[in-house]
């Protein structure tokens, strides 16, 4: 080693020294951890104690396990196609060059950056059986087909769906990615489109679309990973981990979590923590074979 | 692209006005709801603005609820005496009157907002009311206290922590740099599920459960997301910098100081404006550590302000909520670019 080398090596790792320590105890270590108690009863109390992949195997008998499974898949089946089409549309309105874009993509944003515990307990006192706004507006309309609206919340079919419409409030993050994205897509192709007679829906589907599939792609991954671990918005609204009404909003992260810090079945939570895991990874490469073929990579 | 004809245009503005109109309605529900009286906020229909009913029963003015339409007599309310916020004197005198004789005035209660911040912590909105427990001094103001810890040292943890740990992965050519980058860049996919169990476990060990340690310590010590964010920054600032700087015998230290933070003022910005607001909103970390009531932030606070008592008081509610809401709006106000650039950064180059 030379005496630069050296130098640099001392350097490098002093400054890096902060990142050792966070890397290891904040992520390494928890996440060795985590997978050794996945094979261990362990209630925090007391030491862990080796049962090998029993954790594993009573999951498959686990009624509530796989209700909390399916619900999670329903949402995130529900909630990201709507969150992906509402945010593209708005981005695609927010690219064309009308006065005032600023101000609207402001509008847009805007519910973003409201805590979720705050949004959730708006939206939970707008979708209100009895005295929600949404309710007083859907009833009429509704009643012309002899029908009446839904409690929402309150009811086991419907608690989702609501759900779903609530987070596509939320969707500013992946809008301004896509508008940067639209950005980035050259005039002139627009242009020779046009002039090959394109209309609107062709330039559309054969140009904005390929051009921007590298972010469809990045806000899809992004959407799978934070819906399948959403947890905030339902444990505010339901206030508790039940999954109110009926379990039909107890989703995966909820029973993981008052498997650990309420029955403090914290082997059992590891485990289901780690089949979470393997479920996002599994999701993220099935997304990519399905995209594989559709993204373009601009030179 | 632009629209070409005028009824293209039409149209976009069309879309955009709706959309921003569907945007922005909870919020103007959220505040018109604040603003109540409780009674106001379930009557049907719902009204936007909060009115104040006026009468004269027993040959005396008063302030009146208009109870509900008197089931015999076409144009006839059923009335009550409001009583007076603070005192719950005897029982409230109601008649019937014809809807002529209410005067109606529009009256927004900005004492929602009062009564929220003070009850926040558990205190019984009236002194008649009695009930002052153990945690009678927990105001909105103790939330916001604990709030703005956990955020100031945390931004001040993240800036400080990242920026160096960037600047030797993204400066210094040191042996192992490569591999661990790509360790560390592996640590990103992991969901917060997985660490969750054992990292509890890690701040009672260290006896920091109950403590506010848990939500800002981890900050200073770096994180994946950030350090690449900076790292990708400072890889743009030209070597030539830093190699003249050596040369004039700048020490490490000074180069990272005095030539790389001072170009860095973008990157600095998004790493602290999104852990702000990342710390303001965060409530899985205060759930898990925070056991007692005059440690919540307001995240955590807020939610269990929902949960307190019988019945969810819907004015009260909403008026905590416009109350949590507004520094981190008016913060994004302020910040606008710097945070919609940062946000556009993150995901093209993530």
């Amino acid at each position: 080693m030379t005496s630069r080398e050296k130098h640099n090596l001392r350097h490098g790792l002093a400054f890096c020294s902060l990142w050792f320590v966070g890397f290891g105890v904040f992520t390494i270590y928890p996440v060795l951890a985590s997978l050794y108690y996945s094979f261990c009863d362990y209630s925090v109390l007391q030491q862990p104690l080796w049962i090998g992949i029993d954790n594993y195997r009573r999951m498959s008998t686990d009624v509530v396990f796989w209700i909390s499974l399916k619900n999670t898949l329903v949402f995130a089946a529900l909630s990201l196609p709507a969150g992906m089409i509402v945010s593209l549309s708005l981005a695609l309105l927010l690219n064309t060059e009308v006065r005032g874009m600023p101000i609207f993509r402001t509008i847009f944003y805007l519910p973003s950056v409201v805590p979720i515990v705050a949004s959730a307990l708006l939206w939970l006192w707008i979708f209100n059986g009895q005295f929600g706004i949404l309710n007083w507006a859907l009833r009429p309309i509704l009643g012309l087909f002899g029908a009446t609206p839904p409690t929402w919340f309150a009811d086991p079919a419907w608690a989702k769906p609501a759900l779903a419409l609530m987070s596509v409030w939320g969707i500013g993050n992946s809008m301004v990615i896509y508008l940067s994205g639209l950005q980035n897509v050259p005039q002139e192709l627009y242009e020779a489109a046009e002039i090959d007679g394109a209309n609107w829906w062709r330039r559309i589907w054969h140009v904005t679309l390929p051009l921007t599939s590298p972010v469809i792609y990045f806000n899809l991954i992004m959407g799978i990973i934070g819906t399948l671990q959403t947890f905030t918005t339902v444990f505010v609204m339901t206030g508790n981990a039940d999954g109110n009404p009926a379990r039909s909003t107890l989703l995966y992260a909820l029973y993981l979590f008052s498997t650990a810090f309420y029955d403090l079945r914290m082997g059992y939570a590891s485990a289901m923590a780690w089949i979470l895991f393997v479920l996002i990874v599994a999701l993220t490469l099935l997304a990519t074979k399905l995209m594989e073929k559709r993204i373009h990579y601009g030179g | 692209m632009s629209p070409k004809s005028k009824l293209a245009r039409l149209i976009v503005y069309a879309l955009l006005f709706g959309g921003a109109a569907i945007f922005l309605f909870p919020f103007l529900w959220l505040v018109a709801t604040s603003l109540k009286p409780a009674e106001q906020t379930m009557s049907l229909p719902p009204t936007w603005l909060p009115r104040a009913y006026y009468a004269t029963i027993d040959g005396k003015r008063m302030e009146v609820t208009r109870d509900y339409p008197a089931p015999d007599r076409p144009g006839y309310w059923h009335i009550t005496e409001k009583p007076a916020p603070k005192t719950l004197a005897g029982k409230p005198t109601s008649a019937i009157v014809s809807a002529a004789e209410i005067e109606t005035k529009i009256q927004p209660r900005w004492d929602n907002y009062h009564t929220a911040l003070a009850t926040m912590g558990g205190r019984r909105p009236t002194s008649a009311e009695g009930a002052v427990g153990v945690d009678a001094q927990v105001t909105f103001f103790t939330f916001l206290r604990n709030t703005l810890l956990v955020c100031v040292l945390g931004v001040i943890g993240a800036v400080f922590s990242n920026a160096l740990i960037a600047y030797s992965f993204a400066k210094i050519r040191w042996r192992g740099r490569d591999t661990m980058f790509v360790l560390t860049l592996a640590t990103m996919m992991v969901p917060f599920p997985v660490l969750m169990v054992p990292l509890y476990g890690v701040f009672k060990w260290l006896g920091w459960i109950g403590s506010l340690r848990p939500l800002w310590v981890p900050a200073f010590f770096g994180s994946a997301f950030n350090i690449f964010l900076m790292r990708q920054f400072f890889r743009t600032i030209p070597e030539e910098l830093s190699e003249a700087a050596r040369i004039d015998g700048c020490s490490e230290w000074g180069i990272f100081w005095r030539i790389i933070l001072p170009l860095s003022k973008p990157v600095i910005a998004v790493v602290a404006l999104f852990h702000f607001l990342w710390a303001w909103n965060d409530f899985l970390g205060p759930l898990l550590y925070l056991t007692r009531r005059h440690t919540f932030t307001l995240a955590l606070a807020l939610q269990d302000y929902q949960s307190q008592g019988g019945g969810v008081q819907w004015h009260y509610l909403m008026a905590a909520t416009v109350v949590v809401i507004i520094p981190i709006v008016v913060l994004f106000f302020l910040t606008q670019k710097t945070f919609i650039k940062g946000i556009a950064t993150t995901g093209i180059k993530g």
